[in-house]
């Protein structure tokens, strides 16, 4: 049937996946749906190691099987973990879904086939980056070179939408506490030692 | 939060230093191996917020000052333009290192290495006030 014993690590990492979505689907009780969603990183990111993706499942390890599960329980933990009653079917919300995913996967059909070496995107840039980027920058991990020089615009507004939605978030949630150094001294209020809920 | 549960503070204590070191390790050897900025700096940011877990956020907020996090995230991002800038005024264009030092690839290094540093700052710190923000709200 199949021989390469890759392929079937391939499909257990891919069976465990879908697994663990649906699971996340069926769960109606939010504390063990955010851990579920911390291994679904987690496979994830073995699944980037067996493409040979290391950065980007670093990334996800980190990000995804880490802080993301951390700042779930966080909310939880101020929203409480029971997923609001759905009293009913919404029909319009599903054909729209069913409808994207079809044409989503329709439009799989004209693309090159995975992991085609000669597919566009592996010949617009890519070669230039492989075959200049030690004489240009002199890294041997071409994923940095590509991420912070060749692609610098790109980092440095990803670094401007991390800040910015962390400060987003400290406003909109951060309240007191967080703010207090930077506000006008207006009256001799200290900043209260337990922050106060949000009004 | 976890005032007596012993075991859980021992092993933080004998967690967070390797942690932080891991951290600044792949801060530094993402030239050479996976990891940069980006995943150094939510490496610090899980140190912090471990200690934040286990001891409580009144020490964490004595560790890290929420003046101190929120300076230091726009910090990274201003180090990261500024190198842009920096390029700009010795006569290259925007982000490119080449002109930073006297020959390009050298150049290339040092401005890698900065912005990877901006980032990591930046990261960091918005991970560490995103914890604060959750966890200081409504306990």
């Amino acid at each position: 049937m199949i021989d390469d014993p890759g392929l079937w690590i391939d499909i257990a990492m891919f069976a465990c996946l879908a697994a663990t979505a649906l699971a996340m689907l069926k769960g109606r009780d939010l504390f063990p749906v955010a851990m579920l969603s911390g291994i679904f990183s987690l496979l994830s990111a073995g699944i980037f190691t067996l493409l040979d993706a290391v950065d980007v499942a670093f990334t996800e390890a980190s990000v995804g099987a880490g802080i993301t599960t951390v700042l779930f329980l966080g909310t939880i933990s101020l929203v409480g973990n029971r997923e609001k009653p759905v009293r009913r079917a919404n029909w319009p919300a599903l054909v729209t879904v069913l409808l994207t995913g079809a044409m989503l996967i329709w439009a799989t059909l004209d693309m090159p086939a995975f992991g085609d070496p000669a597919a566009p995107i592996h010949h617009h840039v890519a070669d230039h980056y492989i075959a200049e980027s030690g004489r240009e920058i002199g890294m041997p991990n071409i994923v940095t070179s590509v991420l912070a020089s060749y692609r610098g615009f790109d980092t440095l507004g990803e670094t401007t939408v991390i800040f910015t939605a962390g400060m987003a978030v400290v406003v909109l949630l951060g309240g007191a506490p967080l703010l207090a150094p930077f506000r006008r001294k207006r009256k001799e209020a200290p900043p209260p030692k337990t922050a106060p809920g949000g009004e | 939060m976890m005032r007596r549960n012993s075991i859980l503070r021992t092993t933080a204590k004998i967690l967070i230093p390797p942690i932080l070191l891991f951290a600044l390790y792949v801060q530094f050897h993402g030239d050479y191996g996976p990891g940069g900025g980006f995943q150094a700096g939510v490496l610090f940011a899980v140190a912090l917020i471990l200690y934040g877990l286990i001891y409580g956020l009144e020490a964490l907020r004595a560790v890290v000052p929420p003046a101190l996090v929120l300076s230091l995230a726009a910090l990274g991002v201003l180090i990261y333009a500024g190198v842009g800038v920096a390029a700009l005024l010795a006569g290259g264009s925007f982000l490119d290192y080449g002109v930073l030092a006297h020959d390009r690839v050298h150049g290339q290094h040092l401005g890698i290495l900065l912005v990877e540093l901006g980032v990591g700052m930046t990261v960091c710190s918005v991970m560490v006030a995103l914890f604060l923000s959750f966890a200081g709200r409504g306990r």
